[in-house]
């Protein structure tokens, strides 16, 4: 694999044998409130512009300003866009970290750093590309206060040089990056790359492989973050009501959609928004009102994290067994309080799985792309109202934060699937109604909605205590008999999520079943496998829980199954286990990795070259 | 065969939209006989009949307890949502979101408000959602059999003979400092009064927050109770005497200036106060807390309109919503344009 052709032989500070075009990893480790956050995105989106396939990953603490922090851009010819553990051009810029960052790189890396930190001297195996930063800075902006956020931008213009990236393409992402209202700060920011640039050019002389070359794989293609695709996503499925409460990762995900829906969703016939956004005082509230929204007939949401989804179980429950379609968008992260609150994890598919009390189960969405960010969430809507149920939406910080390639989207042809809702006019033919009563023997009845302008068509909502007419009961008959509806729709529910994405391999006696982002790892890692120890392996994508027959067949055509997990105690996989026979779960092999960071390939690879004794 | 003839039948008593008042009850209650809460609905019942409300248009709220159970007592036309305990305020928040047109009415009681539920309740108040919060106060626990509540007074005992040694939340005196735009307080027992602040409730464009002292005559109606009938009936404080007088009906009697406060409300109805043994002002909300202070010292519970406020913005206005019901809004309204998508995507690239 061509991850694995970069490792050089050493020492190589001499220059290299040969050059690893479009095919590299690049860390930038900064202090975080050091506006490097701007020179990131620019130098991501330059070698984007470049046409080469392009991923950043940001790494930061739960913190504004004065902690480590490290921004990853992977360039893949291949189109490779997961994690990559191995870093090829180390920007070191917080003298905190630099050390222990330089003493893990492979050797035939690159080092640019801020001179005073004298990182040449720890290793010999390395290509180091020291800038005096502050001496730089001074001149291309005179204003002292601006400095600090100004000097990142150096490293653009020398990281440029070094890799052959196009100046012009990085003016031209400083424009982008800045708009046309910040002209005089894109300008700043211009001088500061050019002198960073024109630094290098007469000072060193290059040693190290790597290098960008133009490509044309991203033509037509846009950069975005999962959250605002998730964002679009719910705005052309015409969300009304929308409440959150502020939560690392999820914010972002409501405070964009903010942003269209004031520029998209104004009446302009009466300049009144077509849309609630309350920013709640907890998360108990912010499903609360999702849930009377959803209720009355609005298209309703929030959107949270591990914990809000912690605090939002009693009244989940309620929507489930009151069947009160809302959808809930799960940016998932690390743990609770002082958890790694900014680090990635699949940490909620359980508990989302079957969160509150007595006996739940909810649907969950697992998109692993923008795209999938933006059409799912479409999907979500539609499915909730039409299965008169909270839907989990399950993304992740990797997915939700980071900046991602993608193909744009597609705009929605399907209509509006409101679902089972009756008006007056129907309760004038039916002259009345059974609101949990099984007609069409799919499980979900149907409902009206308050203040339906008819006098048969109220009826009281409320737990688990209700018979078909939604009358008060506790007898034992009537709790059974609902239980088996909801299972029953639960089973129905089956036949209209999402349906996984699968790939056999005609030789494969394994296979991979894995859900949202761990998508690139695996991916990726079907190829190690292949290349590097001739394994090949059948790959099953799950979008949506619950499982559908896709799966028993995967299973059924593989020797060994591993599902992928990205928590501690394999979750999809105990999800798995709930509802497969004995001999199903024989075959049923687990990859878990918690680590708080984006699964990468080289994990998985050697995960599974361990298990199968290779 | 003879033919007897007989008299025609008595025309049906209806309101102004023709319903009868058979059309505002609801299921037979299950609460206790005497419990205070089965007057309050019987006023509902009267006032959302004899206002004319269409039952339809009304959404009914309530959380956990005793107090919450009964709106399955009135108002069987209206759809109802029994929501978890101490939450209702958020569902309520979020229905009447959804569907402006809905007269929400809530109905809680003090565990549900002031324990369990003091947060939505206090973001409800700094809202102002336009809806009607009536709380049952009986300063207990009824469902979990007789355990205190914040609103238990300082120094009250329960049946047990425990007494409480923390002070009572008041929750007029919170709806009064966060936002609530018509707060009062009333007596289960007194009709004329609650009938007149249901009304004013009902007719109010803001958040009516209505604290109804209702004994529990099964845990909290004993000697030592200050929330029992006999401490009511010797502590109650009437603040005014009041009149409403509903939009559809014309103002026939004048009144004097001085002797009784006209209060416009936002449909057109009118609520009267007559002083009593004061003057009040109930447009201040200074005079309120004092009042309020006042009352506390002396042991009285202060009973009538405490506060309105028929200018402030509700939380719908504030949101500047489109006036027909966000959840009908058709498809045209609601997906922007291929157009939109596209601008969209170009920015993005």
């Amino acid at each position: 694999m061509s991850t694995l052709e970069v490792a050089p032989a050493e020492p190589r500070i001499s220059g290299s044998a040969h050059t690893v075009v479009n095919d590299f990893s690049i860390q930038v480790a900064t202090v975080n409130g050091s506006g490097s956050q701007t020179a990131n995105s620019v130098l991501m989106r330059s070698i984007f512009q470049m046409g080469v396939p392009v991923s950043g990953k940001n790494m930061f603490p739960s913190n504004i300003a004065g902690l480590p922090t490290w921004f990853t851009i992977r360039a893949s010819k291949h189109g490779y866009i997961g994690r990559k553990k191995e870093i090829d051009l180390l920007v070191a810029m917080n003298p905190e970290t630099a050390r222990e960052d330089v003493m893990k790189l492979d050797s035939g890396a690159a080092v640019v750093y801020d001179e005073p930190l004298k990182l040449n001297a720890l290793r010999s195996d390395l290509h180091f590309y020291p800038a005096p930063f502050d001496k730089l800075v001074a001149p291309v902006c005179p204003d002292a206060k601006l400095r600090k956020l100004v000097r990142n931008m150096l490293y653009d213009g020398i990281v440029a040089w070094l890799l052959s990236i196009d100046m012009d393409e990085i003016h031209n992402a400083l424009v982008k990056q800045f708009g046309k209202r910040k002209a005089k700060a894109a300008e700043l920011n211009w001088g500061a790359a050019q002198a960073g640039y024109e630094f290098a050019a007469r000072t060193y002389t290059k040693t190290d492989a790597f290098k960008i070359e133009r490509m044309h794989a991203n033509t037509g293609k846009i950069i975005i973050e999962g959250n605002a695709a998730c964002a679009l996503g719910a705005m052309f499925a015409g969300v009304t009501v929308i409440t959150w409460y502020p939560i690392t990762p999820s914010s972002s995900l409501v405070e964009t959609l903010i942003g269209y829906l004031k520029r998209f969703r104004i009446d302009p016939d009466t300049g009144r928004a077509t849309f609630a956004v309350v920013q709640a005082e907890d998360e108990l509230a912010s499903i609360g009102m999702a849930l009377g929204a959803g209720w009355a007939g609005a298209r309703s949401m929030t959107s949270t994290a591990g914990p809000g989804i912690s605090l939002m179980s009693e009244f989940v429950g309620l929507g489930y067994y009151a069947e009160v379609p809302t959808v809930i968008f799960d940016v998932q992260r690390v743990g609770p309080s002082t958890g790694l609150p900014t680090r990635t994890m699949q940490g909620d598919l359980l508990s989302a799985a079957t969160l509150s009390h007595g006996d739940t189960q909810h649907p969950m969405f697992f998109p692993c792309s923008p795209e999938e960010c933006f059409t799912m969430s479409g999907d979500a809507f539609d499915f909730a109202e039409r299965f008169q149920t909270p839907v989990f939406v399950m993304t992740d910080l990797d997915l939700g934060m980071n900046n991602w390639p993608s193909d744009p989207f597609p705009y929605p042809e399907k209509p509006l699937d409101r679902g089972k809702v009756l008006t007056a006019a129907d309760l004038d033919k039916l002259g009345g109604f059974a609101r949990y009563k099984d007609v069409d023997g799919d499980g979900i009845g149907y409902r009206t909605l308050p203040a339906t302008n008819h006098a048969a068509g109220a009826y009281f909502t409320r737990g688990s205590g209700h018979n078909e007419r939604a009358q008060y009961t506790e007898r034992e008959d009537d709790y059974i008999n609902n239980m088996h509806r909801l299972s029953h729709k639960f089973q129905t529910m089956r036949k209209h999520v999402p349906a996984p994405e699968v790939h056999y391999h005609a030789d494969a006696e394994i296979g991979f079943v894995a859900c949202g982002t761990s998508h690139y790892a695996v991916t990726e890692s079907c190829d190690q496998l292949l290349a590097e120890y001739d394994i090949p392996a059948s790959y099953l994508r799950l979008k949506a829980y619950p499982f559908t027959t896709e799966l028993t067949d995967f299973i059924a055509r593989h020797q060994r199954v591993y599902v992928v997990d990205q928590n501690r105690d394999a979750q999809l996989l105990a999800l798995m286990r709930l509802e497969m026979t004995p001999e199903q779960i024989a075959k049923l092999r687990s990859i878990k990795y918690y680590g708080g960071l984006p699964l990468d390939a080289r994990t998985v690879t050697d995960e599974i070259v361990r298990q199968e004794g290779k | 065969m003879s033919t007897v003839a007989t008299p025609p039948p008595p025309a049906k008593k209806v309101n102004h939209i023709g319903l009868e008042v058979i059309n505002y009850k609801g299921a037979k209650t299950t609460l206790c006989a005497g419990c205070g809460h089965n007057s309050i609905s019987e006023r509902v019942i009267e006032c959302f009949y004899e206002m004319g409300v269409e039952p339809w248009r009304v959404g009914k709220f309530s959380g956990i307890g005793c107090s919450s159970k009964s709106p399955a007592y009135f108002l069987n036309l209206s759809h109802g949502f029994n929501a978890v305990h101490g939450r209702m305020p958020s569902i309520a928040t979020g229905a009447i979101m959804a569907n402006r047109t809905m007269l929400g009415l809530g109905v809680t009681g003090d565990g549900d408000t002031a324990s369990i539920g003091i947060g939505q309740f206090m973001h409800l108040v700094r809202r102002n959602l336009p809806m009607i919060y009536i709380i049952e106060d009986n300063g207990v626990y009824g469902l979990t059999k007789g355990q205190f509540s914040a609103t238990a007074d300082l120094g009250s005992k329960l049946k047990t003979g425990v007494i409480n040694d923390l002070p009572p939340f008041d929750c007029c005196a919170l709806a009064l400092r966060w936002g609530a735009t018509f707060v009062a307080r009333s007596f289960s027992g007194d009709k004329k009064q609650l009938q007149a602040l249901i009304k004013t409730a009902i007719a109010h464009n803001g958040l009516s927050v209505i604290d109804v002292v209702s004994p529990c005559v099964t845990f909290n109606d004993h000697e030592g109770s200050t929330k029992s009938y006999s401490y009511m009936k010797e502590h109650e404080e009437m603040l005014q005497d009041l009149s409403f007088v509903p939009s559809f009906e014309e103002i026939s009697v004048e009144i004097a200036e001085g002797e009784v406060r006209d209060i416009e409300l936002h449909d057109g109805s009118h609520l009267r106060i007559r002083k009593l043994n004061r003057d009040y002002d109930p447009t201040s909300r200074l005079a309120a807390f004092t009042a309020l202070e006042e009352a506390e010292r002396k042991h009285e519970v202060l009973t009538g309109v405490l506060y309105v406020n028929t200018e402030k913005p509700n939380f719908l206005e504030m949101l500047h919503l489109a006036e027909e019901p966000l959840a009908t809004l058709p498809q045209a309204k609601v997906r922007p344009g291929r157009e939109a998508l596209d601008e969209i995507m170009e920015e993005l690239r």
